[in-house]
């Protein structure tokens, strides 16, 4: 790894210990770093800072045990509860951010890259180029071209089933929608609900829109929809809605009164059929029966576009614009994006993939295998409804919207009316 | 000069800069200051991040025409005031005159409705949950019901507002027991000596003796209208039939979204109806007094 540095080590440590407020005649000294906190024994590059939103136990075991095995610098994480660091992230940024953070991939990337508010890592890009694909590329890049982000894991949002309900009733994965409003027909028959559903905490909902809509109207549309380009009222997305009404009848009913959790539960205790969700649905299985999990990519819906795209949100990090020891940081990030790094990861926390092409597959439980095998055969992978657009837009119109079409999906007009007048209020 | 003129000395000076100035200068910077720059925020349209844009009244525009949560906020909030004023409060007072009579177990009871106001009222949005869910509620499980008391948007605010009624009724009780308390037996004795009944006795004369108790259970209950938060938050973050103003501007202020503009423009109508509330009672205050 490239050890020569365009800072002197003496303007290093002063960063670093400013950083620390330890006063300035400790750098003077020459020897020795800053006094580190309790963390890993220091390397040469002074003390990285990493603000995480891995509040929940398996993430930060996961977090601490992969910077363990970073040795050019001490570091120091700061763990903040997940959605707490996600709501406080405009403030967070532009006061005293750590220099390394935890974020999501795309435009919830470029958002704050355009703010001015991310350090450009292009450089380690050529370093660590090799080891991503294209598609992970693109998601870590701005829309100035530069890289912003490094990828670390993703977990892909499919159609999980039970495998032993599926073989005891002899129900086969449907390639397309007529196949696949059959088989929720067929389901109803045996008293089975066909399709858990949850949107209590509002986001579920915009996972069955996504898939939905890039199925119906492909990759770009979805992409240029979530920008604010197209218009809400187009006969494209009332198609959407339309099709998603249509499947309404076979959802678990009083949806908006039910958490993610509880829709998990009900299709690990078999009483759905089968459940839309990311792969963490796995975390709501007991051990013994996680085996018993499967999924499969939501069925065809217009066939000039497949199924080549899924919802597969990255999570990653990013150096903030206030970073006061970037080149830590930077070879910290390098350190994140080695594929031995993601191994340990994808070790620990069954629900995630690990995002370097030269991860090692081999320890990966079977679920994990058929998830990196989705990916890999998906053209496009888009991020989420709330990661591919404005947060503003995200929160503030589309959950209300979503919950309102749940709940009342025969008022599509003046819904769609509506999401379209405030989007122009927020893309203005 | 005469002796009339009154003259302060130097400590007199002292006093009053430092008794009434730092008044003033708490009451501007942490009250009014900020209030006032909510206001002038709400005609900006401002990210958080980068430079302030001039709108004018775009923001009020916005929220009353095109932002559907923004009116069902305002009809929940009357609701939450008209259901705590109109139904939980007499319900409190209705109870302490009954504890009043010092039934057999009174204190048993007194403390059983107390008992929920040491609870914040997030807890209380946990254990309504506990008993409202869909799936493992206890009301539909011992019922037999599958109603979504929750998620249905038509009647969860009614659900909601019972569950912050319990810890209402609970405050208020409280409240009038003390006022009770303290009214002189002889009224009473008077009373009865006339030959009032118990009705016309405590309508006619131990009530308009707790007048003072009224206004402050008045005060009270306002303000747990419009401060009314923490219940729903917990419950569902105040989506979906569960809006409320606070929730509104939280949402959009503090939350990722950053709306500062909009949120403010939010902001600034729940502190005219705030402002409302209480020059109307100060006026009814000083108007007393005089």
């Amino acid at each position: 790894m490239n050890q020569r540095l365009p800072i002197s080590r003496r303007k290093l440590l002063l960063g670093a210990a400013a950083s620390f407020g330890v006063p300035a005649v400790l750098a003077g000294c020459g020897s020795g770093g800053p006094a580190p906190t309790p963390g890993q024994s220091g390397g040469n590059l002074g003390t990285v800072s990493i603000g995480s939103n891995a509040s929940d136990e398996i993430p930060k075991k996961m977090l601490e045990s992969v910077v363990k095995g970073f040795t050019q610098a001490t570091t120091r994480i700061n763990t903040v509860d997940h959605n707490t660091f996600q709501e406080n992230i405009n403030r967070y940024l532009r006061g005293t951010p750590e220099d390394v953070f935890t974020w999501f991939a795309g435009y919830r990337m470029q958002f704050f890259a355009e703010q001015g508010l991310a350090t450009d890592i292009s450089d380690v890009w050529q370093e660590i180029g090799g080891d991503y694909t294209q598609a992970f590329k693109d998601q870590s890049t701005g829309t100035d071209g530069k890289q912003y982000f490094v990828p670390f894991s993703y977990y892909p949002w499919a159609v999980f089933y039970r495998k032993s309900l599926w073989e005891e009733k002899g129900y086969e994965v449907p390639a397309t929608l007529d196949e696949f409003t059959a088989l929720a027909r067929r389901m109803q028959a045996d008293d089975i609900i066909p399709i858990a559903f949850a949107d209590k905490d509002g986001w579920p909902a915009m996972g069955t829109f996504d898939i939905l809509n890039m199925r119906t109207n492909g990759y770009d549309f979805h992409i240029s929809l979530m920008g604010g380009k197209e218009s809400w009222t187009d006969p494209k997305v009332r198609q959407v809605f339309d099709t998603w009404r249509g499947l309404m009848e076979f959802h678990q009913p009083a949806a908006l009164g039910r958490t993610w959790q509880e829709a998990a539960q009900s299709l690990a205790q078999k009483k759905t059929g089968m459940y839309l969700l990311g792969m963490f649905v796995a975390q709501q299985f007991p051990e013994a029966d996680r085996d018993d999990l499967d999924f499969f990519t939501f069925p065809e819906i217009n066939p000039a576009y497949g199924t080549d795209s899924i919802d597969a949100p990255i999570d990653g990090y990013m150096i903030s614009a206030k970073a006061k020891n970037v080149d830590g940081a930077k070879a910290l990030l390098k350190h994140f994006a080695q594929a031995s790094s993601q191994d340990i990861a994808a070790k620990l926390d069954p629900g995630i993939l690990a995002a370097s092409s030269n991860a090692d597959t081999s320890g990966y439980s079977a679920l994990q295998k058929r998830g990196a095998e989705l990916v890999s055969k998906a053209k496009h992978i888009a991020q989420f409804l709330d990661r591919d657009t404005r947060p503003d837009f995200a929160s503030t119109v589309m959950i209300p919207s979503l919950q309102s079409f749940v709940s009342e999906p025969d008022q599509l007009d003046s819904l769609l009316t509506s999401i379209e007048q405030q989007k122009a209020n927020i893309f203005r | 000069m005469t002796s009339r003129t009154r003259r302060y000395s130097t400590r007199d000076m002292a006093v009053l800069v430092v008794g009434l100035g730092v008044a003033i200068v708490v009451n501007v910077g942490v009250i009014w200051g900020p209030a006032l720059a909510s206001v002038g925020l709400s005609g900006t349209d401002w990210s958080g991040i980068g430079p302030i844009e001039w709108v004018g009244a775009q923001n009020y525009h916005d929220l009353a025409a095109e932002y559907p949560p923004f009116w069902s906020a305002v009809r929940n909030n009357v609701l939450w005031l008209g259901f705590l004023a109109l139904i939980a409060t007499p319900f409190g007072l209705f109870c302490a005159v009954l504890l009043d009579r010092r039934l057999r177990m009174s204190r048993f009871y007194q403390s059983a409705l107390y008992m929920p106001v040491v609870l914040s009222l997030a807890v209380v949005g946990f254990i309504a949950q506990l008993v409202y869910s869909s799936d493992y509620g206890v009301l539909n499980s011992v019922t037999g019901l599958t109603v979504d008391w929750l998620g249905d948007s038509s009647i969860n605010i009614w659900v909601v507002m019972v569950a912050a009624a319990w810890r209402h009724v609970g405050y208020v009780m409280v409240i009038y027991l003390a006022g009770l308390k303290a009214v002189d037996p002889a009224l009473k004795e008077a009373a009865a000596i006339d030959g009032a009944d118990e009705r016309q006795t405590f309508f006619r004369v131990v009530f308009p003796t707790l007048r003072p108790v009224n206004v402050i259970v008045l005060v009270i209950t306002v303000i747990e209208a419009l401060r009314a938060f923490d219940i729903v938050y917990a419950i569902n973050r105040g989506r979906n039939g569960l809006e409320l103003l606070s929730v509104l501007v939280t949402e959009n202020i503090v939350g990722e979204a950053s709306r500062i503009g909009f949120g403010s423009a939010i902001a600034v109508i729940l502190l005219a109806i705030s402002v409302g509330f209480i020059a109307t009672y100060l006026s009814q205050m000083f108007r007393e007094e005089r």
